[in-house]
Parts: structure tokens; C-alpha cells; sequence
């Protein structure tokens, strides 16, 4: 297996710092060992590669721009941003992996819990001892998680919760769940809060969703909450309104718009190679106009989506970033790494319908990176809003 | 147990290099480099042995350019304790000035065991281990597969043409390093960080002119397109005659 190369056509490198690139190299050779060999046998079986998860924790993916005191990394946002980059240039259900421990499970503790809630959760959770899950969406409040009708009462020993969430990443994997839930009347989104729920919870069940023909190699489950009852301290006391989950969301999104760019650049080099040596009508296919124009293109956007990243990293790290800004990058990072995707499998002809090649499955998976973390067409609305200031969500 | 370990900046194997225009170096625009393969397994082997004991010291020595410094950073953030740089502007290609200069800086480090990778994947010349071990008058063991060390001696394993060479040796001592010997560890992500606050030394060391000059650099024969003969048993008569005619190996 040959050593992945990755694209660099404006010698973006030489803008990171010698940190950044060992990180996104450590990161990039352990795909290239230890995940592309197994991708498409756990794509097939529609199973996330459990056995990786020691390993990952291992070199520090989890969390990694958490603070060191709880065990992890301590890298900055640009350095995560390069990790999400490449566990998706591998496959996108190993970087919602990573994403949803870190940015969904260990973000929100980090942000809204208690020291208690830190010192106990944090570092099982970047040992990879402890596996955790999101649950906002719900089956009727998807785009609109605002209306939410899950619901926690405050009783005499503690929280009692009633709901169901869905489409919930490592839902049936984890031991932990962030369940978002109102604690006020239905219409009340400023009483939504995030409760720390352990799945072995009497009244809590986990059934994974079954036929899924994009991200297989990742576990998505329906959960539901049946009177489940959990302690006063399960409740992540910084948390208040629906600003919460979307703060949440908006460190997601953020890897997200890098981990695009790494499945882009997989179909990419991927293109590349195959239009180098496949020969049709007596010359490599790469020889002709027409896919030329194809592979111009995919350089075109590849390169712009990784300087958008890059900056758009940097804000970050100088804490000037707003969710707008994440909300473009992801935007376009995942709708041209889905248009670059589906070039590549089709310039592979038959063969690029195959799991030996890496197109479909990106192509499979990034429509379901279209779809979560704020759909593309959420994302056009908030960019709306925020050119306009009007609001056209409702 | 006190270690060190020798390790060299080399372009990494995947890149494609170009000659520059000069005819006799590469240019290095553009070329990736990392830590010699080789190197790695002696990083990884002085590792485990200072985990085992549970005590000692990993320093990581190399001779190059400033950029070497990254290389040496590598090391560190797989767990060395600390790095040396003999810079120098350029690496002679006479394997014995690189020797005697980590030779100077080797003895003065009063070390317990000394290692190298076999060879350097850029000049594939399996010299500079055993010349800094006969500089400093220390028993050398090349290639070695397995290593054992206790009480103040150790025992080798080299895999020989067609089987195995058992060496036993006393410490201190330089060893090179093979394939096969453990597997090299990624450096995490924590120690990456924790390699920025190492110390590494950077030394300016001067070097001799040495004896060896490279004259010409040119890249191999570009291979001829392949041919296909005919499919099936029908081709072979066509191959068999083109393989004694043409290509005179039967
Ligand atoms: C594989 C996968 C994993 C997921 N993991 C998680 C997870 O871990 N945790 C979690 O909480 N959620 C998760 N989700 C859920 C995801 O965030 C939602 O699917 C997403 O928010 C969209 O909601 P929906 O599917 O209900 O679509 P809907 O909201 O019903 O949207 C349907 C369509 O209508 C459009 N639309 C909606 N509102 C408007 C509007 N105002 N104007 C114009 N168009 C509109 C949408 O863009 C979309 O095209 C996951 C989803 C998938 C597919």
C-alpha cells in the first residue's frame, strides 16, 4: 500500500507550524497502517471498527484541543482541525468517531460541568475508556431542535427523563449519553438543559438503525428514555437554553469543514492516479480535455477549502471565530468534497462503483456529512440571516 | 542505562526526488523530510529499554543542516529525554568525518550503549555505526534482529544469509539496528508537545573536508514499456523465444 501524499498545491505547509504538521503526519501514517487496510471490510459489514478505539486513544485524538489536565493532548485548534482532516481522508464514520467524543461528549462536559464532572469524565473519556453520544435530534424536531419534546422533571433524588432522541452517533457503543432535554414547559426553549446519562440507566434503551446506505462504518441508533431517573450531579450545571447544544454543534461543525477537505483530497488523489493510468482508445484517460477539466476543478476547490480551514482555524485560536464563520466552511467544504467525490467515481467508470476504491463510499458517506451538524440548507439560512438580518427559518 | 542514539534527516522514501542543478546534490524544494526508518527502530529499542529498567536516559544525536532539528524532535516526541544537534551546513559524503564528530560528541557523554539504525535510507552506506565504534575503540554489533541485555552484558541476534548469528558482547557498546528488531512506536500526539519543552542542544561543529567527493548524480534508466505476447498457453512459444533471442536469459 502506497504512503497517502496528500494535495499541497499552495504550499499551505509551509504555513503550519512544525507541531501542526508531526501532528497531521503521526495521524496520517496511522490511517495509512492501521485503517485504510480494514475500511472497506467494516464499510461492507456496516460496522464501526471498534478494535481501533485503544489505538486512537492512545495517540490522543480524543478531545486533543482539551486541556492536558484532564489527559489530554492540549493542541490547538488547527492541529485538531489537521486530526479530523485526516481521519476522514480515511473515512468520515471514523472522524464522526472522533468528532462526536470530542466535540459533542467532552466539549460540552468541558464547558457546562461541574469540576466534579470534569475530573471524573474527561480523562476516561480521552483513555477511550468511556465511549459517549449526543442526543439532540429527535424524530420529529430534526432542523429544529428547538422543539424538542424530550423532558426532564426535577424530583426528590434527582432528574427524571422522558423522551426519545434519533439518528444518534455511537448510540448503541457508548456508556455515556448527553441527553438534551426541556426542564420547563414545552414551548420553553431556554429551559432546554444537557444531562450526563449512563446508558446501563434503568429506562434507557439504545436500538441501532438498520439499512443505512452511507456511513456504515459508524453505529447510528435510536434512543429512547423511559422514566429513566439519574442523579442531581448528572445534570451539567452551566448548561441553560438551546445556545448550549448549538455551542455543541459549532465545535463539531468546525472539524467538520476540515474533515471534508480530507475526504476530498482521498477522491482527489484517487482521481489523479487512476486518470494517470487507465488507457482508453490507445492513451491515459488523464490525457483527454474533458477530464483534465475535472481534475482542474477538484484541485481548484480542494485548495480553496483548505485555506479556508486554515484561517478559519486560526480565528479560532485567536478566539474570534463566530458560528458563522463555521457555518460557510462547512457548508462548502462538505458540498464541494460531495461534488469532488462524485467526479472521482464517475472518472473511475465501472470500477469506481467498487468498495477496492475509496469514491463511493466517500461519496455514500458525505451525504449524510451534507445532512447532520445543520443541513447544507441550514447552513445557507444562517448565512442569510446573518448578510440580511432577516430570518427565513420560520 | 544511559543511551544514545545517532539518527539522520533523510527525504522520505515516497517523495520523488529531483537532481539539482549543480548535478551532483538534490533539490531539496518541495522534498518531505523525516526521521532515517532505520533510526526508528534504535529510537524505539533505547525506549523500551529505559521503560524496562524503569530509569536512564535517552539523548538523540544528530549531525546536519538547523532543519535536522525537527528530525530530532521526532525522537523526542516518540519519548527521548533530550537531543543534540553537530550542526553543520552540510552532511560529507565521507561517512568518516560524520564519525569522528559524533565520535567527540559520543565520548563525552560516557553513554552505555550506542545506536544506529543499519544504514541511512539517502546513502545506503552502513558505515558510520561501525566507524564510531572503532573510533571509540567499543565492540560493534551490526544489523540486530533481537537484543538482550543484562548485567553489564548483552546478546545480539542478526539474521545472517540463510540463518541466525548469536553475539554476545559486553557493554559499553554500539549497536545497529535491522528490521525486525521491534516496532517503532508513533509519536503521540502528548509527546509532540512535550518534545517542544525538551532540550536540545545545538552545537556549530566544524568538519573536515573528508576524502570522498560525489561527482555525478543521475537517476536510473527509465524502464521500456512492457509487451504482451498473446494470452494462454498459445503465447508461450512466442515468450519462450523472445526471452532466448531477445532478452538472452535462457
Ligand atoms: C448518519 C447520521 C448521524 C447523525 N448523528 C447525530 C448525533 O449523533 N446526534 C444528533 O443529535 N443528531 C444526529 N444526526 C441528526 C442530524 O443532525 C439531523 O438529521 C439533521 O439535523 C436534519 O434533521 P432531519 O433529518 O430531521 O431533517 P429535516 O429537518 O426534516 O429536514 C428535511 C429537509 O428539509 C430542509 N429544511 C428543514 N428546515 C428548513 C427550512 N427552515 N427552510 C428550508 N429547508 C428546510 C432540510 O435542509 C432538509 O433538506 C445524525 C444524522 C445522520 C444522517
Amino acid at each position: 500500500m502506497t504512503k497517502f501524499q496528500g494535495v499541497d498545491f499552495y504550499d499551505v505547509d509551509g504555513l503550519l507550524s512544525e507541531e501542526e504538521r508531526a501532528v497531521r503526519d503521526t495521524v496520517r501514517q496511522w490511517v495509512d497502517d492501521n485503517l485504510m487496510p480494514v475500511i472497506a471490510e467494516h464499510y461492507l459489514a456496516g460496522g464501526f471498527p471498534k478494535h481501533l478505539v485503544p489505538q486512537m486513544a492512545e495517540l490522543g485524538l480524543f478531545g486533543a484541543n482539551l486541556p492536558e489536565e484532564y489527559g489530554c493532548a492540549g493542541l490547538n485548534n488547527v492541529a485538531y482541525g489537521l486530526i479530523m482532516q485526516e481521519l476522514e481522508r480515511g473515512d468520515s464514520g471514523v472522524r464522526s468517531f472522533a468528532s462526536v467524543q470530542g466535540a459533542l461528549v467532552m466539549y460540552p462536559i468541558h464547558a457546562f460541568g461541574s469540576d466534579e464532572q470534569k475530573r471524573h469524565w474527561l480523562p476516561k473519556m480521552a483513555s477511550g475508556e468511556v465511549i459517549g453520544c449526543f442526543g439532540l435530534t429527535e424524530p420529529d424536531y430534526g432542523s429544529n431542535p428547538a422543539g424538542m419534546i424530550t423532558v426532564a422533571r426535577e424530583s426528590e433524588s434527582g432528574w427524571i427523563l422522558n423522551g426519545a432522541k434519533m439518528w444518534i452517533t455511537n448510540g448503541s457503543t457508548a456508556q455515556v449519553a448527553i441527553v438534551w432535554a426541556k426542564t420547563g414547559k414545552p414551548d420553553d426553549v431556554e429551559s432546554i438543559r444537557g444531562f450526563i446519562v449512563p446508558t446501563d440507566a434503568n429506562g434507557f434503551s439504545a436500538q441501532d438503525q438498520k439499512g443505512k446506505l452511507s456511513l456504515r462504518a459508524s453505529d447510528t441508533s435510536e434512543l429512547v428514555l423511559q422514566d429513566v431517573c439519574v442523579a442531581k450531579d448528572a445534570l451539567l450545571p452551566k448548561s441553560g437554553g438551546l445556545k448550549s447544544p448549538l455551542l455543541c454543534l459549532t465545535q463539531a461543525r468546525y472539524g467538520i469543514a476540515w474533515g471534508a477537505v480530507g475526504a476530498a483530497m482521498a477522491c482527489y488523489d484517487e482521481a489523479v492516479g487512476y486518470a494517470k493510468t487507465r488507457v482508453m482508445f490507445g492513451k491515459p484517460i488523464g490525457g483527454f480535455q474533458l477530464q483534465q477539466a475535472r481534475l482542474a476543478e477538484m484541485l481548484t476547490e480542494v485548495t480553496k477549502a483548505q485555506l479556508l480551514c486554515l484561517q478559519l482555524g486560526r480565528l479560532k485560536d485567536q478566539g474570534k471565530v463566530t458560528p458563522q464563520q463555521v457555518s460557510l466552511a462547512k457548508r462548502n467544504n462538505v458540498n464541494i468534497a460531495t461534488d469532488i467525490a462524485r467526479e472521482t467515481r464517475r472518472l473511475l467508470g465501472a470500477n469506481g462503483i467498487l468498495a477496492e476504491y475509496q469514491a463511493m463510499r466517500h461519496l455514500a458517506n458525505l451525504e449524510s456529512v451534507y445532512t447532520y451538524e445543520g443541513t447544507h440548507d441550514i447552513h445557507t439560512l444562517i448565512l442569510g440571516q446573518e448578510i440580511t438580518g432577516l430570518n427565513a427559518f420560520n | 542505562m544511559k543511551i544514545a542514539v545517532c539518527v539522520k534527516r533523510v527525504p522520505d522514501s515516497e517523495t520523488r526526488v529531483k537532481i539539482a542543478s549543480d548535478g551532483k546534490s538534490l533539490d531539496e524544494a518541495g522534498v518531505k523530510f523525516i526521521l532515517n526508518p532505520y533510526d526508528e527502530f534504535a529510537v524505539e529499542e533505547a525506549l523500551r529499554r529505559r521503560e524496562h529498567a524503569g530509569a536512564g536516559e535517552v539523548v538523540i544525536v544528530s549531525l546536519g543542516p538547523p532543519a535536522a532539528q525537527e528530525t530530532i524532535r521526532t525522537a523526542l516526541a516518540m519519548g527521548a529525554d533530550r537531543g543534540i544537534l553537530l550542526q553543520a551546513d552540510r552532511v560529507p559524503a565521507d561517512g568518516l568525518e560524520v564519525a569522528r564528530a559524533l565520535g567527540a560528541e559520543l565520548k563525552a557523554g560516557a553513554y552505555d550503549l550506542v545506536l544506529f539504525g543499519k544504514m541511512a535510507i539517502d546513502d545506503y552506506n552502513h558505515q558510520v555505526g561501525p566507524m564510531v565504534a572503532e573510533l571509540l575503540d567499543l565492540p560493534c554489533v551490526t544489523a540486530i534482529a533481537h537484543l538482550e541485555i543484562a548485567g553489564g552484558k548483552g546478546t545480539a541476534e542478526r539474521e545472517i544469509e540463510g540463518g541466525v548469528e548469536v553475539v554476545e558482547f559486553r557493554l559499553p557498546a554500539v549497536l545497529t539496528t535491522d528490521k525486525g528488531l521491534n516496532e517503532p512506536r508513533y509519536p503521540a500526539l502528548k509527546g509532540i508537545m512535550a518534545a517542544k519543552k525538551k532540550p536540545l542542544e545545538v552545537k556549530p561543529t566544524a568538519l573536515g573536508a573528508g576524502s570522498l567527493e560525489v561527482l555525478a548524480l543521475s537517476p536510473p534508466p527509465q524502464r521500456k514499456d512492457g509487451r504482451v505476447v498473446g494470452e494462454g498457453s498459445a503465447a508461450v512459444p512466442e515468450l519462450l523465444r523472445l526471452l532466448r533471442d531477445e532478452a538472452k536469459v535462457l
